[in-house]
């Protein structure tokens, strides 16, 4: 079980370290949530928490309905929060052949595709020596940096210091769920005053403890610090399981930056819409103090549906709260996505550039909240959604909420549809271009201002990926 | 250069063209001119691969090979260009990046290395110098937003970076002032040195004091009804189409 703590006790519940017993452990109840708690030796306030948090969720009986999305009832009765420990699979040969259609075009490596699609890896590829380095390095600068198990164990008092404390156990159905349940995760904490020097990504802490479907991310950036954090790697992250329901928190203390770069590709289910990942997210950030700033920069691509609203809270004086956003839909995906910008502080400015690329049956909506307080006096924000619909039978929908309750504070929203049409390609296509060509650029010109946003190397992988989801777009 | 042979082309059963010969040599210069809906877009477009336009006759060869049964990439790939009437806007679309998407595309045909961005800088710099188009445009959206003129000289600059053998310019004098017409004129005339063909099709006199022409055609319900010098376009100032005969 790579998943947990190294752990030799006999526990007295009887379970022994076996993973096809750890897996027979389905439903969520205070029982379970116990059960897990004691495994993983957490301390009894996190147990506390968990009990608090599920409690709340079993108050909710029932799922958000104010979303866009439809989708056949999630049994919970069935989920296993305990240890997710996927099939591991003992060769490529076993994986999807469409997979190791699309790791090829990526130009993935081979014992990188190996781990990707969740295959044993033999230890000569295996990079814990490299990871260890990396991790050295870092915390010679005083960065910490590991997974939310190691961090429990380890940072108990900055774990519980700020655990809950941007997303609330009682914040949404789903949030609550995930602090009841949660199973791993990155933390990530930057001391005072230092620029982190790489970019940190859970693709280099190369996660052979196989992150649940319950992932819980707390960033802490103090007084003056600076971090990059990348989430997820580009290639395709298939997954057994079919609910993801993660919170991830940020916190940046006085002039502290956080820039927080999604790439989410996990399986859009086939083509008539069987199957595929239910992504519910929770992620929000807190400029806490003056001249703090949080940027989100997401590539949503994958999953069957997706209902993320990465927001900011501007609490802080002259804080600024950024969200550039690239959905791309195919198929029968649907996507209910969008930010929140809360300012509370005065002189805080925030930015939302949303992207939707639309192709086959899918739907995409864009979600909204901008809310600018009274005291939060001379502060702006500037929306912008843009929507590209590459057919006719897909659909795209804008719903901004934005209020402002002082007047000296100023809001603007654009908002913009257009059809990829036929005299554009054929102009294109007159100009030497194929018609997959033309797409592309005419897609990737659409999101050219994200792409500027994403590490430098993720950019070219993103663009890479956006061709590939887009093939055969057009009939 | 140019072979067309009884053409015949429908539009949901139309009748556009009407067996329409016409034969290009290099260096030379064909001007088209004709009322409206004579056919003369239509032309343009068929030869540039438009697939909304059915071919129910005849045929047409470019370099000696049959340019009908090419995709239109590949037509612009051999040399085929077609300077729009009403060029497109794509809204995202970084001029510039277009710009040399397109060039490298053409480069990649020919087995000629892709041009990096400094590179492409620096051929682009003496490309705008030579139309006089403001280096700003290159930072704007492919056309979007551009005048009626601005679009013409976008399509232009698309001619010198490329350097087609065939061009076809489908009114590139509307939306265009007279110093810019002079300019565009200008150009085309260089081009012509280096045996680059052209077929233009206009409805006014103006472009023709500029340059001339070896042919002038005149088109009429699909099919050329006359041929000549530059002298048959002056005599249709005067008389109109009606009259020619």
């Amino acid at each position: 079980m790579s998943n947990f703590l190294p752990y030799e006790e006999n526990y007295k519940y009887g379970f022994s370290t076996d993973i096809e017993s750890d897996t027979m452990l389905p439903g969520i109840n205070e029982s379970t949530i116990r059960i897990m708690s004691k495994k993983r030796r957490e301390p009894s306030w996190l147990l506390n928490w968990r009990l608090k948090a599920y409690n709340h969720w079993c108050s909710l009986k029932q799922e958000p309905r104010w979303s866009e999305v439809k989708y056949a009832p999630i049994n919970y009765d069935k989920i296993s929060i305990f240890a997710t420990p996927k099939k591991k699979i003992d060769s490529l040969d076993e994986v999807d052949p469409e997979i190791i259609k699309t790791y090829q075009k990526l130009g993935i490596p081979l014992h990188e595709q190996k781990k990707l699609a969740n295959v044993a890896v033999d230890a000569i590829f295996d990079s814990v020596s490299v990871a260890t380095t990396f991790k050295n390095h870092l915390l010679s600068l005083g960065i910490l940096f590991c997974s939310f198990s190691e961090a429990i164990e380890k940072y108990p008092d900055i774990v519980q210091k700020y655990l809950g404390s941007v997303v609330p156990i009682n914040d949404n159905f789903f949030s609550s769920l995930n602090s009841a349940v949660f199973s791993d995760g990155s933390f990530c904490y930057i001391p005072e005053n230092v620029k982190c020097p790489m970019e940190l990504s859970t693709y280099f802490r190369l996660n052979n403890q196989l992150i649940g479907q319950f992932e819980r991310t707390l960033i802490i950036a103090n007084a003056g610090s600076f971090v990059s954090y990348l989430e997820g790697c580009s290639a395709p992250r298939r997954d057994n399981n079919q609910l993801h329901a993660a919170v991830v928190e940020l916190v940046a203390l006085g002039n502290a930056e956080i820039k927080y770069a999604t790439v989410q590709n996990w399986y859009p289910g086939n083509k008539q819409g069987v199957g595929g990942i239910f992504n519910f997210v929770t992620k929000r950030g807190i400029c806490k103090e003056k001249s703090a700033k949080i940027s989100w920069i997401q590539i949503e691509n994958g999953s069957a549906i997706t209902w993320k609203y990465p927001s900011v809270i501007l609490k802080g004086e002259d804080t600024i709260g950024e969200f550039y956003s690239i959905a791309i839909t195919n198929g029968h995906q649907q996507a209910d996505t969008g930010s929140k910008m809360i300012h509370i502080g005065s002189n805080s400015y925030s930015t939302i550039i949303s992207k939707s690329i639309l192709a086959g049956h899918s739907k995409n909506t864009y979600r909204g909240l901008v809310k600018i307080q009274a005291q939060a006096t001379q502060s702006r924000n500037y929306s912008q959604c843009d929507s590209l619909l590459l057919s006719a039978t897909s659909e795209s929908n804008t719903i901004p909420h934005l209020c402002t309750y002082n007047d000296s504070s100023i809001l603007e929203h654009e908002a913009s549809t257009s059809k990829v049409n036929e005299d554009q390609i054929f102009y294109c296509q007159q100009r030497g271009l194929s018609v997959e060509e033309s797409i592309n650029l005419i897609v990737s010109g659409f999101c050219k201002s994200i792409f500027q946003k994403l590490p430098m190397e993720f950019a070219v992988e993103a663009q890479k990926l956006l061709s590939l989801s887009l093939e055969n777009a057009i009939g | 250069m140019l072979n067309i042979n009884q053409l015949t082309i429908t539009l949901k059963d139309k009748l556009i063209l009407d067996k329409l010969s016409l034969e290009i040599h290099p260096g030379e210069i064909h001007v088209i001119m004709g009322p409206n809906g004579s056919g003369k877009s239509t032309l343009a477009q068929v030869l540039a691969g438009n697939p909304i336009y059915n071919v129910s006759n005849g045929f047409v060869l470019f370099k000696g090979e049959n340019l009908l049964n090419q995709k239109p990439e590949l037509r612009s790939l051999n040399g085929l260009f077609l300077a729009f009437q009403s060029p497109v806007e794509i809204s995202g679309l970084n001029n510039m990046y277009f710009l040399k998407s397109m060039l490298n595309a053409h480069r990649k045909f020919k087995n000629l290395s892709e041009l990096d961005s400094i590179e492409f800088l620096t051929l682009i710099d003496l490309k705008i110098e030579q139309l006089k188009i403001e280096k700003s445009s290159l930072g704007r959206n492919f056309n979007n937003g551009f005048s009626g003129g601005e679009k013409k000289m976008n399509e232009m600059l698309q001619i010198l970076l490329l350097e087609p053998d065939l061009i076809i310019l489908d009114e590139i004098d509307s939306g265009l002032d007279i110093d810019a017409l002079k300019l565009v004129m200008f150009n085309i005339s260089s081009l012509l040195k280096k045996q680059k063909s052209f077929i233009i099709i206009t409805h006014y006199t103006k472009v023709l004091e500029y340059i001339q022409p070896n042919f002038v055609h005149i088109l009429s319900h699909g099919k050329i009804v006359k041929s000549g010098t530059r002298e048959i376009a002056f005599q249709i100032e005067q008389v109109g189409y009606e009259n020619i005969h």
